[in-house]
């Protein structure tokens, strides 16, 4: 990229701006101009905050138009965002999971976010969450800014474990760190509730059946894909292991054994259940709900030393356009940033700020349940790297499904873990279409 | 799944000339037909030829162009692979569950419809209202029904003392479930269909019958069953082609589970085209799909040209 006077011009106005307001606040960008179109997948409480976000870019950027386009999550997303950028009518900055992304890398599509770009906005890879940080490099390279980490983390009903004396004295939740530690506190709170000890999603989901699957399978150290999807690593023992364990749970009737994702939001938020396993975004749900509960980490039932648990990231990302100039760059990378310095209320929200800056601030310590799960995101486990693995992707779809026959008594273990192989050997040998 | 196209049987007396002879053939009409044709071409035929051609190429749908030549081995792969033989099977086995009894209830209903003698307007509005409701809401309306532990059939069957199957969470219940649901929501097509046949039977075979002494049952059988001949091949064939494009109700409400046991032909393509990106490949899968749907017309045509020649 050849370097003209105007992009001269506004790459020093952004660093001069940069240079007065330090690290606080919104960055105030009032020589910045021009128009700015964003994507993204945010509903329900999500949509919310980025909206407030978004109006705080434009009251301290009035001068850039920014429109905002809010489209369905999952597969039709990508697909628009993939069909946009090959049309070369691609928005300046969008959303991506993290798990997403890099499909989108290699077939072209991003641009580089380079260290020295990034630096005039006061980007740069020491100030993220180390894991997210690197999770998202390809090749070394940055293409994705990560916002935050979502993992999968435990809610639970605060008046029912107390009733089921799982509380300790300074009203914190004893940890659950072995599978019969885990089992006896549900059962606990079975009794408490009437009903359930806990309860997961099962039917009509098969992302959330993959992300319990995966946080135990992943304490047991087991890996399902290699060498970016072409070999299936799949460990029968361990996965064997977490199913049986997971089988266990509704065949005793400690979990429901088929509810589907607003069941089992029902389920926890009438009291029928003391424990509520999902991402941590379900957080504003339960306060609307204004019910007893409180938020922790996911347990290390099988870790010991070694904690992991399921997650991805929601990321930034600029894709590739053909008329890509600096000033364009630095109008998306301003918003970049301004999301970047609203971690707070992103926060809110219950996921956790990558934005160190914020992360480590004592303001985030003091916001709670949502600092009380703050350390998965060091532990996280991302979808293992294929062309079609990733949040949604018919990797999980696979995943997914077999776990869900496990959990609802359909299937034995050692038949889902034949069947996902035998589908996971199928994806492997295909050829990739990116 | 809804049909769009409403076709009517032609009357059973055609007076005018064929239609090669009639005036206004030619030229003028095909200035009529235009803004139809181009349309037509545009949106359908052009799709078609460019998704034929995509079916023998590795297209991407993250990459411009058709990419490399495959020849048959989108085809190959899909006959050889399990994946698209279940799918088939599912959509298959949805047909068989939904249509006899959207041809037979249809006709019941609208047999009782016509015979009241009050409130026939309510009547006929009940059966018709579901099949006006968008398919998102009325998989919500049936995901609520369904849900286990809070939904209206365990919460009912629950007070009579009955436990109720997972509808939904099943595989083996999860078709069935799917399969009343569309029963509930379509059955107004046919039943209007139905209405309009009943209305075209003349009234004075009833009444010469009924001097004879038939019996409504004898009326039923000889009179209205045969008379609706035509209509209920028209609604048999319409049935069958609007069972074998299902796809919205699985895909809200099942996503195609559990276990991928309401997967229809058409989810597995866009699984396949737009979650792994495989569009030559899903391009094939449909092109084998659409030589299923063009079997059961072909046979459709066959029946109506013996019917019409047996007239």
């Amino acid at each position: 990229m050849t370097l003209t006077r105007r992009a001269l011009l506004s790459g020093t106005a952004a660093a001069a701006a940069l240079g007065l307001t330090g690290c606080s606040g919104v960055t105030p960008g009032r020589d910045t101009r021009g128009s700015l179109d964003y994507w993204n997948l945010f509903g329900g409480g999500d949509g919310v905050r980025m909206t407030q976000m978004l109006d705080a870019f434009r009251t301290a950027n009035p001068r850039v138009t920014l429109s905002a386009v809010t489209l369905a999550w999952g597969n039709p997303y990508y697909t628009k965002l993939a069909l946009a950028t090959l049309g070369d009518k691609p928005p300046d900055v969008a959303i991506s999971h993290l798990t997403r992304m890099k499909t989108l890398v290699s077939s072209g599509l991003l641009e580089e976010l380079r260290p020295a770009d990034l630096a005039r906005h006061g980007i740069s890879a020491d100030l993220f969450t180390p894991r997210a940080w690197q999770a998202g490099l390809v090749e070394g390279k940055a293409y994705a800014i990560p916002i935050d980490t979502h993992p999968f983390v435990m809610f639970y009903n605060t008046d029912i474990c107390e009733k089921a004396g799982l509380l300790d004295s300074s009203g914190a939740l004893a940890p659950l760190d072995s599978p019969e530690k885990f089992t006896e506190a549900m059962r606990k709170a079975k009794e408490a509730s009437g009903a359930y000890g806990g309860v997961v999603t099962i039917n009509n989901d098969t992302s959330t059946p993959w992300r319990i699957f995966q946080s135990l399978y992943s304490q047991l150290g087991g890996e399902v894909l290699a060498d970016e999807g072409r070999r299936v690593v799949l460990d029968d023992a361990k996965a064997s292991q977490v199913l049986t364990f997971l089988q266990s749970l509704t065949r005793s009737g400690l979990f429901p054994a088929g509810s589907d994702y607003q069941g089992s939001i029902a389920t926890f938020a009438n009291g029928q259940a003391g424990f509520y396993f999902q991402g941590e975004w379900e957080i504003s749900t339960f306060q609307t709900a204004k019910m007893p509960f409180s938020m922790t980490l996911f347990p290390n039932v099988f870790g010991g030393d070694r904690y992991a648990v399921q997650a991805d990231s929601h990321t930034l990302v600029i894709p590739r356009r053909p008329d890509q100039d600096q000033a364009g760059l630095d109008r998306s990378l301003l918003l970049v940033r301004s999301m970047l310095d609203q971690s707070k209320t992103w926060a809110e929200g219950g996921h956790v700020p990558a934005w160190l800056p914020f992360r480590e601030s004592a303001e985030y310590r003091a916001m709670t349940p949502q600092s009380n799960y703050s350390a998965a995101a060091d532990a996280a486990v991302y979808d293992a790297e294929g062309w079609y693995s990733g949040s949604g992707s018919n990797f999980e779809i696979v995943m997914g499904s077999a776990v869900a026959t496990v959990l609802g008594g359909q299937q034995s273990p050692a038949d889902a873990i034949s069947q996902m192989r035998g589908q996971l050997l199928n994806l492997s040998k295909t050829a990739s279409p990116i | 799944m809804t049909t769009e196209t409403v076709v009517r049987p032609r009357p059973a007396t055609e007076d005018g000339p064929p239609p090669e002879q009639r005036p206004g053939t030619g030229l003028p009409a095909l200035g009529f037909l235009a803004p139809f044709l181009v349309l037509y071409l545009a949106f359908i035929i052009g799709p078609t030829i460019y998704g034929l051609v995509m079916s023998f190429f590795d297209t991407s749908l993250v990459k411009p162009g058709l990419s490399g030549f495959a020849g048959f081995g989108n085809y190959t792969e899909a006959l050889q692979s399990s994946d698209f033989w279940s799918s088939l099977w599912h959509t298959v086995w949805f047909t068989v569950l939904t249509t006899p009894p959207l041809i037979v209830l249809a006709f019941v209903f609208a047999l009782l419809a016509d015979r009241a003698k009050r409130g026939r307007w309510f009547f006929r509005l009940a059966f018709f209202a579901p099949y006006i409701l968008p398919s998102a809401v009325v998989a919500l309306i049936w995901i609520f029904i369904y849900t286990p532990g809070l939904g209206l059939i365990e919460t009912g069957l629950l007070k009579i003392g009955l436990t109720s199957p997972n509808w939904l969470g099943d595989p083996n219940w999860a078709m069935p479930s799917l399969a009343l649901t569309t029963i509930w929501w379509t059955l107004g097509f046919n039943f209007v269909l139905y209405l309009a046949g009943l209305q075209e039977i003349p009234r004075d075979l009833y009444e010469a019958s009924a001097m004879d002494g038939a019996s409504p049952w004898q009326q039923i059988r000889k009179i209205t069953i045969p008379m609706l001949a035509r209509t209920t091949t028209l609604v048999a064939v319409l049935q069958v082609i609007a069972s074998l494009k299902v796809f919205d109700q699985m895909y809200i409400m099942t996503a195609g589970g559990p276990n991928f046991a309401t997967r229809s032909i058409l989810q597995y393509v866009y699984d396949e085209g737009f979650t792994n990106f495989r569009v030559g490949y899903a391009a094939a899968v449909s092109m084998l799909f659409f030589l299923v749907v063009l079997m059961v017309s072909a046979v459709w045509f066959a029946i109506v040209r013996r019917q019409e020649k047996g007239v």
